[in-house]
């Protein structure tokens, strides 16, 4: 790590600095314009300002650099308020926080850090080029999600940020809508039913799909490409083709269920999407266990049967804890299938089968309303939540089995 | 093991639990509607009172009344209706019936009385369009628009032909995607008597007409297709001014507050109703009926008007209608068919959309894409 100490030259202010500055500048000053009206002017101003920027900061070399990106997050922050109140506020605090930060960066040869010192000015630019495309991928994944989560506490029943909400007013927020996501049999009785049929659907999917993958990962099987192809064609033939071809197999399979054996209409229905969603998730599971049955040593089992093991002892001894991981990640997939899926449950199930994303669907055709944010906020948090708790515990059993220093 | 013991377990449960009533009523109803603010007029004004008088029944809704028609004809081609009450437009009411896939029904058998004795016949009148179709509330396609976008020294809007006139309200409009209602204010603004709109509008060169007076604002208009869609682009101010359901926009003006004005002239009056799907099962068709009954008698009727601001489709309710359940306001004035609103009004043309719907449809969507 001896890299570091060697001493890194401050690129050339006029030629590098400013004009890259300004650039940013000017993005900047582009997307502000527009807010006031005359996106033009606001690129001209943007890069001067960022052009200006640059140069003082050079100048000062006296203060620390943290403390100097500060001063400017502080400065743009107080111009912001002047034009734009409280929003003006935090979007000149974000902006000057971001130039600052970008214009010593740049500046004092930050930049050149963390490259090897034998690099090119091009596999320079390059290097920062992927870091920077890397953090808007990552952008673009994530900033969807805060418009959603912050317009859930509006106080309206109107996907609009108001005034109030803009200036950070008490007034503005509220959390209504959570209440009558939790409070109402609107949607509490499609989370019931989510919770009912993904579940079931998902243990039905693990168990046909892990036994239909080690079966076609048998040699001896006849046909199994062409099995593979019929069992992982829902996958590929297009939801709404699937989903009216199953509403007509299974609709006479409903009436003779309830004809014929006297069975409930509400449960038939349950049994019907149940079984279609079971049908949607089989495909992730032999994808994933297939994979998982590629790494295995089949003569694992061939020891178990050589020390008097059954083939049904072996499995469960033997081979299925070894394609655990392949199991349980099919089973993630087939339960997000059967949790996410609207199609096929409008037309398999009837009203008393209604999950979440079908309320969902309908009620941002019907009546735009907000609790829908509530509502994915809530499946966001959960989500979130169980992720994390599976990782810990990854880690932890990892821990105890001595398999990681951590 | 376990796992499967429960499971079969609350299978059993689940079938054992539906099939304990051997009644000659189903005790299960599911009605189909439009969700929103409507649907929660109905849950208050009849299915809560219903539930008050029968406890064992359960009331499922489904917000389908959009695709009613391709559903109700796709559940009776694989012979599985699920639905027992559909809440749908007169005009699909009339597709329905001719199709056979809504039940007829004799409207002085099946609905009650009116307090003073006229016969459900008489007192719904000439709102009975169908064999199958029974009304509920009679609403109105209407503009709104936002006060705040008004420009400074104009008068706000009073007439339809604001709509057209880009110059003297500029900003988008939003307007529905097809071509019914948008057709005749066209014309109208184009200078077409309102007599005789329907008369040009049943030719090619009348068509043509209308797509090009719409055309002259092709460029400002963003199109709708559920009726949330223009209330929600109103509060967010995206656009200046457009079309929807009169209760929407009363929803958004008087419940939610927002800076929006209403422009009653040219509005399309419609009807909106039950029909009861063909072939049901005699328990459950027992049910409903019992339910339609009650659910359209003249109290039910004049009380969904406290929840929203639809006029009763029975003449014997309209004396009844009150004040808004929550906000205490008087809602006849909000009411489309309100003398001071209803000056220039248009009644949704059945006949002619029956017959030219498809056409016009045609070339008003590929008017649209060009």
């Amino acid at each position: 790590m001896s890299a570091a100490i060697i001493e890194i030259k401050r690129p050339d202010l006029l030629t590098f600095t400013m004009p890259i500055v300004a650039v940013l500048g000017a993005m900047f000053g582009f997307i502000t314009g527009n807010i006031f009206g005359d996106p033009w002017i606001g690129l001209i101003g943007g890069a001067i300002v960022g052009a200006a920027l640059a140069g003082v900061l050079a100048k000062i070399t006296s203060v620390k650099r943290w403390k100097s990106i500060w001063g400017v997050a502080v400065l743009f922050g107080v111009v912001g308020a002047l034009f734009g109140g409280v929003g003006g506020l935090f979007g000149g605090f974000l902006v000057g926080l971001s130039m600052g930060w970008f214009a010593t960066w740049v500046g004092t040869g930050q930049y050149r850090k963390r490259v090897p010192i034998y690099y090119t000015p091009g596999q320079v630019l390059w290097h920062s080029t992927f870091l920077f495309i890397c953090a808007f991928v990552f952008f673009f994944l994530i900033a969807p999600l805060v418009p959603v989560i912050w317009l859930s506490f509006n106080a309206e029943n109107f996907f609009t940020f108001t005034p109030e909400m803009l200036s950070f007013k008490a007034e503005g927020y509220s959390l209504k809508h959570y209440r009558d996501f939790l409070g109402t049999d609107e949607w509490m009785v499609p989370l019931k039913n989510s919770l009912i049929i993904a579940p079931i659907a998902t243990i039905i999917s693990v168990s046909l799909g892990t036994l239909a993958a080690i079966g076609l990962s048998q040699s001896h099987v006849p046909g199994r490409q062409a099995m593979m192809a019929i069992l992982i064609s829902p996958m590929i033939v297009p939801l709404i083709i699937s989903a009216t071809g199953m509403f007509f197999f299974y609709a006479p399979l409903g009436n003779w269920l309830q004809v014929n054996l006297g069975l409930n209409q509400a449960f038939v229905g349950y049994v019907k999407v149940i079984l279609a969603h079971a049908v949607l998730g089989i495909p992730f599971v032999i994808i994933t266990v297939t994979a998982t049955l590629v790494g295995f040593d089949k003569s694992l089992t061939r020891a178990a049967a050589n020390m008097g093991a059954n083939p049904v002892t072996t499995f469960f001894r033997v081979q299925m804890p070894l394609i655990l991981p392949g199991v349980i990640s099919g089973g993630l997939f087939a339960f997000i299938t059967s949790f996410d899926e609207v199609v096929v449950v409008l037309f398999v199930g009837s009203a008393r089968q209604q999950t979440l994303p079908w309320q969902m669907y309908t009620g941002l055709r019907e009546q735009i309303s907000p609790t829908i944010l509530a509502a994915a906020t809530i499946l966001v948090a959960v989500s979130i939540l169980l992720l994390l708790t599976v990782e810990l515990l990854r880690r932890r059993s990892e821990r105890l089995r001595g398999m990681s220093p951590g | 093991m376990q796992l499967i013991k429960t499971l079969s377990a609350t299978a059993l449960l689940v079938a054992a639990s539906g099939t304990a009533y051997a009644d000659d009523m189903a005790s299960n109803m599911t009605l189909v509607s439009w969700g929103g603010a409507y649907q929660a007029s109905q849950v208050a004004a009849y299915a809560e009172p219903y539930k008050a008088m029968h406890s064992d029944v359960t009331i499922t809704w489904d917000e389908s009344s959009n695709e009613a028609v391709a559903k109700l004809r796709a559940m009776n081609e694989a012979n599985n209706v699920t639905w027992d009450l559909v809440d749908v437009v007169a005009s699909d009411a009339l597709r329905l019936c001719d199709e056979g896939l809504a039940m007829e029904i004799d409207a002085n058998e099946l609905l009650a009385e009116a307090p003073d004795g006229t016969s459900a016949e008489d007192d719904f009148g000439d709102l009975l369009v169908s064999d199958c179709f029974i009304p509920q509330i009679v609403y109105s396609t209407t503009v709104g628009f936002r006060t705040d976008m008004v420009p400074e020294g104009t008068a706000a809007p009073t007439d339809i032909c604001a709509i057209f006139d880009t110059k003297t309200y500029p900003g988008m409009r939003s307007l529905e995607k097809r071509p019914i209602n948008n057709m005749e204010w066209a014309l109208l603004c184009d200078g077409v008597a309102k007599d005789e709109v329907y008369d040009v509008l049943g030719t090619p060169e009348g068509q043509q007409q209308a797509l090009d007076k719409l055309a002259t604002i092709k460029d400002d208009v963003i199109w709708w297709s559920a009726g949330a869609d223009t209330p929600q682009l109103l509060a967010d101010g995206e656009v200046f001014m457009g079309s929807t359901y009169n209760g929407r926009l009363f929803s958004a003006i008087v419940e939610q507050d927002q800076p929006i004005g209403m422009l009653w002239d040219a509005q399309v009056f419609d009807l909106d109703g039950w029909i009861i799907p063909a072939g049901l099962p005699e328990d459950r068709l027992a049910r409903v009926k019992d339910f339609v009954k009650f659910a359209t008698d003249t109290q039910r009727l004049a009380d969904q008007s406290k929840y929203i601001s639809y006029g009763p489709a029975r003449a014997s309710s309209a004396p009844l209608v009150g004040k808004h359940a929550e906000l205490g306001i008087e809602m006849a004035p909000h009411m489309p068919t309100d003398p001071a609103n209803s000056k220039n009004t248009f009644l949704y043309n059945y006949e002619f959309w029956a017959d030219y719907r498809d056409d016009i449809d045609a070339k008003f969507q590929a008017w649209l894409a060009q």
